[in-house]
């Protein structure tokens, strides 16, 4: 069963065409991961997916519903899909966990004290127990983007949106991080996730896209694509990767 | 200074720790105290200085009209602390009004440009008279006649017009992905302004409205061209009588005392904001 469907995906910014007739399925449990480099389009797309931009041209359904659906407002469509960044995104003047309840309480109607026993029975799973009452600027950049995976978790979302969850993170911080992406997906999670950790990539997902340019060039399981990639630009673009050492 | 880690001064022991700490601020204070002496002996020994001390340090006179100007301070400092508290709330509903999109949200929108660009562009004297001998002389009934009342609304007004552009500015800095991160999560546009912007756009400008609010502090003696007896037409008045004009300076000592520590105040907050700033960049 499709969960999440892209059908001739067109965007513009201005004159400059950043997704070129994008057509990507993810399948119900299922982890997709894209990777391309820098500029070719991976945060749009995702971003397009749970409708914070627009686009030009094509269709976008989740669970068969398309976001130009009216009767599929926002309340539905972010109750389905959370979405962690890049930069956490954390709210600076809320503690931790009134940064997690916000929306079960606000959005979903959740009372305080479900919320709350809900947000620290997550928080206690990823070791943040400690952290409940604190700011965000007191964290860590690895437990900051902990707490920004639970905020997102805490809507019981049925599809998870990651856009390079650990690209601002020391290198000893990301092993953490990706750990819990890990045993979401040993939990069933629907994911579709854009990283630059490719040993990441490889282990966690059961379909890579290579974009380029704002096209999906190559799209195939973690271990083909990674060890015999057919198009030349996938080929490069690993052989890159390899150089620097990330694969 | 009170939480240096232990330096090589102190180390060498409390003979060098007194030449390095104490010795400056002696050499400081002496330096100005010297400046001070000299420029007073310079002073008093000018030929025009006793009608100086006359016409504006007289003491006497200064004490014999001191409870009148300070119960025209008082006004003066009711009216101020009344109209920050106004202006606070009005102008942030302005910037609320000028920040929100959508159609149905245009007229609010509108308003809110033409008010501040009017109110910011009139010089804040005009709009005391035109409230302040305008407003009662239409008579309207319902309508307040107080001088006060309208003189403040015409503070408020252009104040307000201030205030809201530097509340919209803090919410324009407030960094893109905040809003992303909020409509991620399913607010609406007034939860996502209430929960996620407001908050660290009021944070963000605390300072440039301390500031608004000291210059508030002594723009509000403007209202002493209605006849307000505030402090400073307390003095006018006996300074049309006598011509002696030191109750001007005992209602100027009086707006020092209260704008000096506003204004040092205001320092502190800004800097204690600037470090705060400094502390999330690391
Ligand atoms: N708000 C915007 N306005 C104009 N152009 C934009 C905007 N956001 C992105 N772009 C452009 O769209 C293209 C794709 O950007 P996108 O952020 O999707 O790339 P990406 O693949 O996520 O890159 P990275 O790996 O660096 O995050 C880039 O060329 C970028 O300059
Ligand atoms: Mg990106």
């Amino acid at each position: 069963m499709n969960r999440i469907e892209i059908e001739h995906l067109t965007k513009y910014y201005g004159n400059k065409l950043v997704l070129d007739d994008i057509s990507l399925n993810v399948k119900e449990h299922e982890v997709v991961t894209l990777i391309g480099a820098s500029g070719s389009g991976k945060s749009t797309l995702l971003r397009c997916v749970n409708n914070l931009v627009d686009f030009n041209e094509g269709d976008i359904r989740i669970d068969g519903r398309s976001l130009f659906d009216q009767s599929f407002g926002p309340a539905a469509l972010y109750k389905k899909v959370g979405i962690v960044f890049q930069a956490y995104n954390l709210f600076p003047t809320m503690t931790v966990l009134d940064n997690i309840t916000l929306a079960p309480r606000k959005v979903h109607g959740k009372t305080k004290k479900d919320s709350e026993n809900k947000a620290k029975e997550l928080l206690r799973l990823l070791d943040l127990e400690d952290f409940a009452d604190s700011y965000p600027e007191q964290l860590s950049g690895g437990q900051q983007q902990r707490v920004a995976i639970v905020r997102a978790m805490a809507t019981e979302p049925e599809l998870l949106l990651l856009d390079e969850i650990t690209a601002a993170l020391d290198p000893e911080l990301i092993g953490g991080v990706l750990s819990v992406i890990k045993e979401l997906k040993t939990k069933g999670m629907t994911m579709l996730i854009v990283t630059h950790e490719m040993g990441f990539a490889r282990d966690v997902s059961d379909r890579v896209c290579f974009l380029d340019g704002g096209k999906i060039i190559e799209e195939a399981p973690p271990q083909k694509l990674f060890t015999t990639p057919e198009n030349t630009r996938t080929q490069n673009f690993l052989q890159r990767i390899i150089e620097s050492g990330r694969l | 200074m009170k939480k240096q880690s232990p330096s090589p001064a102190k180390r060498r022991g409390s003979s060098s720790r007194f030449k390095e700490t104490i010795v400056p601020h002696l050499i400081s204070i002496s330096a100005v105290l010297i400046v001070f002496f000299i420029l007073r002996a310079i002073i008093v020994q000018a030929e025009q200085w006793p009608r100086i001390k006359a016409q504006f340090f007289n003491l006497q006179v200064i004490i014999e009209v001191f409870p009148k100007v300070l119960h025209g301070f008082g006004i003066n400092m009711a009216v101020w602390v009344i109209s920050l508290v106004v202006i606070a709330v009005w102008a942030l509903l302005l910037a609320i009004f000028r920040s929100l999109n959508g159609p149905w949200f245009a007229p609010l929108r509108v308003f809110a440009i033409v008010y501040i660009d009017l109110l910011r562009g009139l010089p804040s004297l005009l709009l005391v008279l035109l409230f302040g001998f305008g407003m009662p002389a239409l008579n309207i009934p319902g309508l307040p006649k107080s001088n006060i009342f309208w003189g403040a609304l015409a503070m408020i007004s252009s104040y307000s017009a201030y205030a809201a552009e530097v509340y919209r500015s803090g919410m324009d800095s407030v960094h893109d992905g905040q809003r992303a991160a909020a409509k991620a999560l399913g607010l609406n546009q007034g939860q996502t302004l209430r929960y996620a912007i407001l908050p660290q756009a009021v944070r963000n400008v605390i300072p440039s409205l301390l500031n608004l609010a000291v210059a508030l502090q002594k723009d509000v003696a403007l209202l002493s061209v209605l006849g307000v007896r505030d402090a400073v037409r307390e003095a006018q008045i006996y300074t049309a009588r006598t011509f002696n004009y030191s109750t001007l300076i005992a209602a100027a000592i009086l707006f020092l005392i209260a704008t000096i520590p506003m204004a040092r105040f205001t320092d502190w907050v800004t800097e204690r904001d600037r470090k705060r700033r400094l502390q999330r960049t690391q």
